[in-house]
């Protein structure tokens, strides 16, 4: 029933079950506008969408802390006995 | 999440047995395979174990890769299958339970509506802060936990989770959505009170 949309706003339910196309960027202009409209209006969906932005901008910047601690990086060599060719760390 | 390796990996040298080659493989992606791992697993010896029954096994069979799918994409295959298989092998219970939870199932409303995007950075790089988004990570079902970590902290593409996951796109578009907003549940609670402190 896509034909409603364009005579009504959409609600927050029909908000949610689009949010993740509308934050990775994947909507139609026209839903989008439609999305962007409600977020102006409704505080709660607002809250919900920037907050959820937050939280894969915080995950994404934690994804660099993680590096191989060298031990485990020295059995990971040995076992596959390539331990002649592990390159020094600098 | 990678650095690709320069000059490219060549896959005629890995398939002929070049063990510089292949050690130039495990200088890449050794990084990105433990920390899905250690994400997935949350154990520093399970994340090993994975890690190097992952390369095993690419040794073991990099003559059958038939290059359809990017290097990157097949190693991550491996090692998600080997975390969800020692997952499963430690708590069989769970992913019962879960099979139940599937797409047809309505997405769970909202329910934190602070906002607590205008805290301070240096609250989100608290030692606190930092537990908290792992242990969120933790609270997720294991088949919404690989589709995030793989497109959210490894960085593929909604096309490569499917192909590593053997989904289509819209079954990781809909976990994908599920975990982010119970991430998104977790962290306001967290932060919601750190904002109350605040002020
Ligand atoms: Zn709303």
């Amino acid at each position: 029933m896509p034909s409603h949309l364009h005579t009504h706003d959409i609600s927050c339910q029909e908000l949610l079950a689009s949010i993740g196309d509308y934050v990775e960027g994947d909507l139609a202009p026209e839903l989008c506008r439609e999305i962007e409209r409600h977020l102006a209006e409704c505080e709660h969906c607002r809250v919900v969408v920037d907050t959820l932005n937050k939280t894969i901008t915080l995950y994404h910047a934690s994804a660099h802390e993680i590096i191989l601690p060298d031990d485990v990086r020295g059995r990971l060599y040995y076992v596959l006995k390539l331990d002649d060719l592990r390159p020094k760390r600098p | 999440m990678i650095n690709e390796a320069e000059p490219p990996l060549s896959l005629q040298a890995l398939q002929a047995g070049d063990r510089a080659e292949f050690a130039r493989l495990v200088e890449v992606y050794s990084t990105p395979i433990y920390r899905l791992a250690l994400k997935m697993l949350a154990r520093e010896q399970d994340a090993e174990d994975v890690l190097q029954n992952t390369f095993l096994k690419a040794l073991q069979h990099i003559r059958e890769f038939e290059g359809r799918s990017s290097l990157s994409t097949w190693l991550y295959r491996i090692a998600a299958n080997e975390a969800l298989m020692l997952l499963r092998r430690k708590r069989p219970e769970v992913s019962i339970d879960e099979e139940a939870s599937e797409a047809e199932e309505s997405l769970p409303l909202p329910e934190q509506f602070t906002d607590w995007c205008c805290l301070p950075e240096q609250e989100f790089a608290t030692t606190e802060a930092r537990r908290q988004l792992d242990q969120a990570i933790q609270k997720l079902p294991e088949k919404l936990r690989v589709v995030f970590l793989l497109r959210d902290i490894e960085g593929l593409s909604i096309k490569e989770t499917g192909e590593v996951l053997n989904l289509t796109e819209t079954a990781v578009k809909t976990r994908l959505l599920r975990a982010r907003l119970a991430l998104r549940e977790h962290l306001a609670a967290y932060f919601s009170e750190r904002l109350l402190s605040e002020t």
